[in-house]
């Protein structure tokens, strides 16, 4: 299947394609029979994977990420605590120095509620949404979204205590984020409110961050306490709206994660640390119809895969030119 | 079923209870989640919501301002801008209208020592309308003389001192100490034979003053109002006087933040405007 088509599918909630034995390039199917026959001892795939843990590049992609995840949303504060002027304004809408930038999903709900769009909104919303295409999409989610980081951290509180059993992790149906898209979208032009800026976590975080704490923050801690005790990652998983914005942007992006069929051993390290694992299926034994998989538009390109597949088959790509990092 | 779709394998029971659950699961996930969305209206059902909104805040005919709360993209750009901080942002309390820029004049008025609106160059998305260009043409609210029994100058009294004590932070441009920077009404004492502190720091009679005196404000006579907002009418004999509401009053709140009287004597209503008020 077309990837767009894939990509997008899997973007508004459905089970990513399995292919069956025909639909596997030859090439693929050659290299998963040479892979039965020269299977890996447990030895060695210990070692390996002992080797990559030691590799000061355990943690790039994410050391990198968080660091620009801080200092964008700094920027913020820095920039209004100084009065320097330099990002004015918050994550739903700002300039840099002087030029108009507004978040597409806010934009988005503003123009659905408000039915007039200003020429100042338009400029800033056209500037991001190339920006974004640019930068591939749901980048915005984990290297910009401080609701993001914070979650991250709750995630690794849950995931423990899963691990110790305390905790049994709850699931919801993917599909549902589109209902809550469309639900949102209705809302904005029926009722003329921003309905969901109201619960939106990253807009409440970003002016709690500039503009001082708020009452609101309660409603944020909300939902980290539902993802630690109840399900891992829900909000981003199974209801933001803003990260299927950027999906739908991250389409028609040239940067994303390539998978490579060659090196893998099919351990599945990766879809572990993965927030939105079915784009990593492709990774699972007989699942990749080429030798390389471009990873679909729901992935959030923060990296934690590239990070923690000990046999590089894993890495950001710029279409038309050479791996990235 | 299965001879339909011979590609898909049936679900085992097991993964069919799974699957039943989780999509009854999700329902609930989505149901609670909505219902939490639309508590965001209860606020302003309630009527809890209206506020002082900075200058050139959309409304209607009818003054509602749903196109307002609907138009703002709550980034805070007002706020950043305001010389002398006047606007706040509103809490989850106010529902939908989260992150909505408002004004508490008592607390902190806005006084136009920007003379250029800034607030209103500010906003991205025209929430707070660009066809506003000069501080009289703005509509915020209408000012009312809620306790006249209360007022120093219906009294017949003078006022001394800081006119809101020593620890009110709040600040105005006095134009004769420094034209640029606002500076604490705590540290601008006055000393007045009669309290016309209204009438006295109000921006919009400042402006007249100074297009009387052939300076209008930044040397633009469309700064000029083109009418007067509030005056004090004498009553009796013994030099008392009467603050009186004009129609050239666009509600910025500065009197009722100057009033030294506790509780304010003057207050801003934000469901009326020059026009309405005096329709």
């Amino acid at each position: 299947m077309n990837y767009f088509v894939e990509s997008l599918a899997q973007l508004l909630g459905r089970a990513p394609s399995k292919p069956t034995r025909d639909e596997l390039e030859p090439e693929v199917q050659e290299i998963y029979f040479e892979k039965r026959r020269h299977k890996l001892t447990k030895k060695e795939l210990r070692a390996l994977e002992a080797a990559h843990e030691r590799s000061r590049h355990r943690h790039k992609w994410r050391n990198r990420r968080w660091a620009t995840l801080i200092i964008v949303n700094l920027l913020f504060v820095i920039s209004y605590y100084f009065d320097v002027q330099l990002v004015e304004g918050a994550l739903t809408a700002s300039r840099v120095i002087g030029f108009h930038m507004a978040d597409l999903n806010s934009a988005l709900q503003v123009m659905l509620a408000y039915k007039h769009v200003v020429l100042n909104l338009l400029i800033g919303t056209v500037t991001v949404f190339l920006l974004w295409v640019l930068l591939g999409g749901r980048t915005f989610c984990s290297w910009v979204c401080p609701y993001h980081l914070v979650a991250e951290f709750a995630e690794s509180i849950h995931l423990k205590l899963v691990e110790k059993k305390w905790v049994k992790p709850v699931t919801f149906r993917r599909s549902v984020r589109t209902v809550f898209y469309v639900i949102f979208a209705l809302l904005a032009v029926v009722t003329g409110y921003t309905v969901f800026e109201t619960l939106s976590p990253t807009g409440i975080l970003s002016r709690a961050l500039i503009y001082g704490p708020s009452l609101a923050l309660a409603w944020v801690v909300f939902l980290l306490l539902f993802e630690i005790f109840v399900s891992r990652r829900a909000w981003c998983r199974y209801i933001c709206p803003i990260g299927l914005t950027y999906g739908l942007v991250g389409t028609i992006s040239p940067i994303r994660v390539k998978y490579n069929v060659k090196s893998c051993h099919h351990e599945g390290d990766c879809r572990k640390v993965c927030m939105v694992p079915h784009v990593l299926d492709t990774t699972i034994r007989m699942r990749a119809r080429d030798v390389e998989v471009p990873i679909g538009a729901d992935c959030t390109r923060c990296g934690l895969c590239v990070d923690i597949c000990p046999t590089d088959s894993l890495n950001f790509e710029f279409v038309g030119s050479k791996k990235l990092g | 079923m299965s001879t339909e779709k011979p590609k898909k394998r049936p679900l085992s029971p097991t993964r069919r209870v799974q699957s039943r659950r989780e999509f009854i699961r999700t329902t609930v996930l989505a149901g609670g989640t909505l219902i939490v969305a639309l508590a965001g209206y209860v606020p302003l059902a309630g009527g809890g919501t209206r506020r002082l909104r900075p200058p050139g805040a959309l409304k209607d005919a009818q003054l509602h301002e749903r196109d307002f709360l609907s138009a703002c993209i709550k980034c805070g750009q007002c706020v950043q801008v305001c010389p002398v901080e006047a606007i706040k942002l509103a809490d989850l309390t106010d529902g939908f209208g989260i992150g909505v820029p408002f004004i508490e004049a008592r607390a902190q008025a806005c006084d136009f020592s920007c003379d250029g609106l800034q607030c209103v160059l500010a906003c991205p998305t025209g929430a707070l309308t660009h066809d506003l260009d000069y501080p009289a043409q703005a509509r915020m609210g209408f000012a009312r003389i809620a306790r006249p029994q209360a007022c120093l100058a219906v009294q017949g009294e003078g006022f001394r001192g800081q006119a809101r004590g020593p620890d009110f932070t709040g600040e105005l441009r006095y134009q004769e100490v420094d034209r640029w920077n606002p500076i604490p009404v705590a540290e601008h004492p006055y000393d007045l034979e009669l309290c016309d502190l209204c009438v006295r720091q109000c921006p919009i009679e400042i402006r007249i003053a100074q297009c009387a005196a052939g300076e209008p404000p930044s040397g633009d006579p469309n700064q000029c109002p083109p009418r007067p907002a509030i005056r004090l009418d004498p009553i009796g004999d013994n030099g008392a006087k009467m603050p009186v509401i004009a129609d050239g009053c666009v509600g910025c709140g500065v009197c009722e933040m100057i009033c030294p009287v506790e509780p304010t004597v003057i207050v801003i209503d934000v469901d009326q405007t020059a026009d309405t008020a005096t329709a």
